[in-house]
């Protein structure tokens, strides 16, 4: 990598930073300030030991070819939830296998206080390696160390590509890796793809309310990164035959320097509903007029093994619970059969659920949006097609 | 206490149309708005000074219309604002306006803490803030439901992530991202209208942060948008009309897997 070390006006000329370097490149001129030769790797140690802030360290590729090839590769961020990787986790390495098309190598990195058989279930998921890092204080995810331990990471391994989740945690550590690295980062990509001529990352993601899908690439700079949206990435099927490497990473004081700290961990009551899991969403909208309704939809979710979403119009109206809102602002949902009872189909409703195999929709508005988009479609009111196919398929059922 | 609001003037996607020959926004007529989630980070700032004392600067990156709204958080409370502006910063990625936005954090000194919206409706990454974080070296909190207590040292919040809430302590200065959850945020009083349009609004450019063209807006931009389309379409899209009872069948064949009933 190239780039250059900024001393900065505030250099008092004192010298620590002279003595700190491994390489001799610091010395301080006539006029009391350090001065930087060309024996500088960019290595930021001095960085850290100035007193005064006036040293920082700028990294650069100015497109440089040679620099750029010097990167191979997938690593992707792996995110733990109760001792197990996160589904997200296994759809990034899915995706991964499918971008590198069998040439670049999977690596995934698991910051944790406790791996179990993370490591392995990550191999089985498709990864060649596994990057651990395993200390007590990494039980809850916090942005200094996980940063810490990313860049080190990256800046030793050289990946092409970095692929984390779009979750609270990639969203929160990511930006600040980019910044680190001085690198691009493309924010809740909902597609990727290498493109052919020159095998640059083409990452696709919503913008303007989903109103725009962009297509976006870091071109001058490595690693290529993306956060990508949970539940539109398909993991592949364990594997329990396939092979890989677990590398363990030395915890060093540095990894564990933090500003923060995680005071309390309050997980979410109840059994908290996960539309991303089911294979059948049933999804109300305005058009349920209020929450006694919604029942209705239960009781067809009930009967058909699956579970109810929402419009945002409906969650807004109080009618049902957030955490079953599908779209831009609520989750994202790929299951096998999507049913849209009583929605338009606006374009941020539609980001969260097109990727379904099949859209079926029942609107009495001939017009409405989302007959534009479903699968199949079928105008009518809600308020009798609903209670009248419940009993139909309980008659059938019969 | 010195608190810093970063605000983005936005297009209210709501009123976006696309252009459905070319695939393109049609952004003329479409009015300009404070990023709705900006006036949490402002409530939420305005919120600690009222307690602790100080003063709640507002800065936008943006063109010199961008004022408006740095005009509008003068309004609802803040006490002065400056616009972050030049040729040069035009189009800039989240790297180099966090790039901008930290040097302009760091011109103003001594700040205790840079509050941001959870994410700008137009761009939607929510990369902002962290990124500045990351430029000034900073710790962080993001996606905070509650503050739960603020001084000269530290501060205390909830982040609400998928699974539940993680209470996060963090020293200052800080940089923070707010969600909706967080608070109320007040309405413009009269007062603070007849002051915001008094309001001297410095501008600040390349040259006053030091900044090279290299570093800022396209140039400094790691990230080039190369293509943009209009989501891609489903096709298929068989529609039913007819009696309940037909329609019924139909869609009971369909989620039973049985064949007959065409
Ligand atoms: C920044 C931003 C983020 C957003 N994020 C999301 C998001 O995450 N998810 C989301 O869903 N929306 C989101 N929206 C809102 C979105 O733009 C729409 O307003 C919303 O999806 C509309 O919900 P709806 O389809 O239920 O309501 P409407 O658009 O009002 O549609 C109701 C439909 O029900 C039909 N209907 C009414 N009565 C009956 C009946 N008896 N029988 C049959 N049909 C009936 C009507 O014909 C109509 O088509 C967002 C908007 C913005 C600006
Ligand atoms: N040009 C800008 N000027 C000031 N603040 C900005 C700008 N862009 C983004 N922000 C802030 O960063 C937050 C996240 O924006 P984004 O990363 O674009 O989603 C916004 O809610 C604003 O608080």
């Amino acid at each position: 990598m190239s780039g250059y070390l900024e001393i900065k006006d505030s250099c008092t000329g004192c010298g620590i930073c002279v003595k700190t370097c491994p390489v001799k490149a610091l010395s301080i001129n006539d006029s009391k300030r350090a001065v930087v030769s060309e024996d500088c790797t960019l290595c930021s140690i001095c960085v850290d030991s100035c007193p005064f802030e006036s040293l920082a360290v700028h990294h650069s590729f100015g497109g440089n070819e040679e620099e750029l090839a010097k990167y191979a590769g997938i690593l992707v961020l792996c995110e733990m939830r109760n001792g197990s990787p996160d589904r997200s986790t296994y759809e990034l390495l899915g995706e991964a296998r499918k971008l590198s098309a069998g040439e670049k190598e999977v690596s995934v990195l698991v910051i944790t206080d406790d791996a179990c058989d993370a490591p392995e279930k990550l191999i089985h998921a498709g990864a060649d390696r596994v990057f651990k890092a395993v200390h007590k204080d990494y039980k809850h995810f916090s942005t200094e160390p996980w940063n810490t331990i990313l860049t080190q990471v990256i800046l030793k391994e050289k990946p092409e590509i970095v692929l984390a989740a779009a979750t609270t945690t990639g969203r929160d550590v990511m930006p600040r890796v980019s910044k680190s690295l001085d690198t691009g980062l493309t924010a809740d990509c909902t597609e990727l793809r290498i493109d052919p001529e020159n095998g640059m990352l083409m990452q696709t993601r919503p913008a303007f309310g989903g109103n725009i899908m962009a297509t976006i690439v870091c071109d001058r700079t490595r690693p290529q990164m993306s956060t990508v949206r949970p539940g539109v990435m398909k993991p592949l099927d364990t594997d329990s035959s396939r092979t890989g490497t677990v590398v363990d990473l030395e915890v060093t004081a540095e990894m564990l320097k933090n500003r923060s700290r995680v005071l309390e961990f309050i997980p979410t009551e109840g059994d908290e509903v996960d539309i991303t899991e089911a294979e059948i969403v049933i999804s109300g909208g305005r058009g349920m007029n209020n929450p006694e309704n919604f029942d209705l939809l239960h009781e067809l979710a009930h009967l058909l093994g699956g579970t109810v979403g929402a419009s945002r119009a409906a969650v807004d109206n109080g009618w049902i619970e957030y955490p079953r809102q599908v779209g831009q602002t609520g989750k994202t949902v790929q299951p096998a059969t999507y049913i849209a009872v009583g929605i338009s189909g606006a374009v941020q409703h539609r980001v969260g659920m097109q990727s379904s195999d099949v859209i079926y929709a029942v609107n009495k508005d001939r017009d409405a949006n989302i007959f534009e988009f479903c699968t199949e479609g079928f105008v009518g009111d809600l308020f009798e097609i609903i209670p009248a196919l419940v009993k139909e398929i309980q008659k059938r059922r019969k | 206490m010195k608190f810093v609001v970063a605000v983005k003037q936005v297009p209210d996607t709501a009123e976006v149309r696309i252009d459905p020959e070319r695939g393109t926004l049609i952004r003329d007529g479409v009015p300009s708005i404070m990023n709705p989630f900006d006036a949490y980070a402002l409530e939420e700032a305005l919120k600690w000074r009222d307690e602790l004392g100080g003063i709640v600067t507002v800065i936008t990156m943006g063109p010199p219309q961008a004022e408006a709204v740095l005009r509008e958080a003068i309004s609802m409370g803040a006490d002065d604002a400056i616009l972050v502006s030049d040729r040069a910063f035009a189009g800039a990625d989240t790297w180099a306006t966090s790039h901008t936005l930290a040097a302009a954090v760091t011109q103003l000194g001594d700040v205790d803490a840079v509050f941001f919206g959870k994410q700008a409706i137009d761009g939607d990454t929510a990369q902002t803030g962290p990124s500045v974080a990351a430029s000034l070296d900073w710790p962080q909190i993001t996606f905070i439901g509650k503050v739960r207590e603020l001084n000269e040292k530290q501060i205390t919040a909830e982040r609400y992530v998928e699974t539940g809430t993680q209470v996060v302590q963090a020293d200052l200065p800080v940089v923070v991202t707010i969600l909706k959850d967080a608070n109320v945020p007040r309405v413009p009083s009269l007062r603070g209208k007849m002051k915001s349009r008094k309001a001297q609004i410095p501008v600040w450019g390349l040259v006053d942060l030091g900044l090279t063209e290299e570093e800022t807006g396209l140039n400094g931009s790691p990230t080039k948008v190369v293509v943009t389309a209009t989501p891609e379409a489903r096709t298929g899209g068989q529609i039913h009309e007819g009696s309940t009872e037909e329609l019924v069948s139909k869609l009971a064949d369909l989620l039973l897997g049985e064949e007959g009933g065409e």
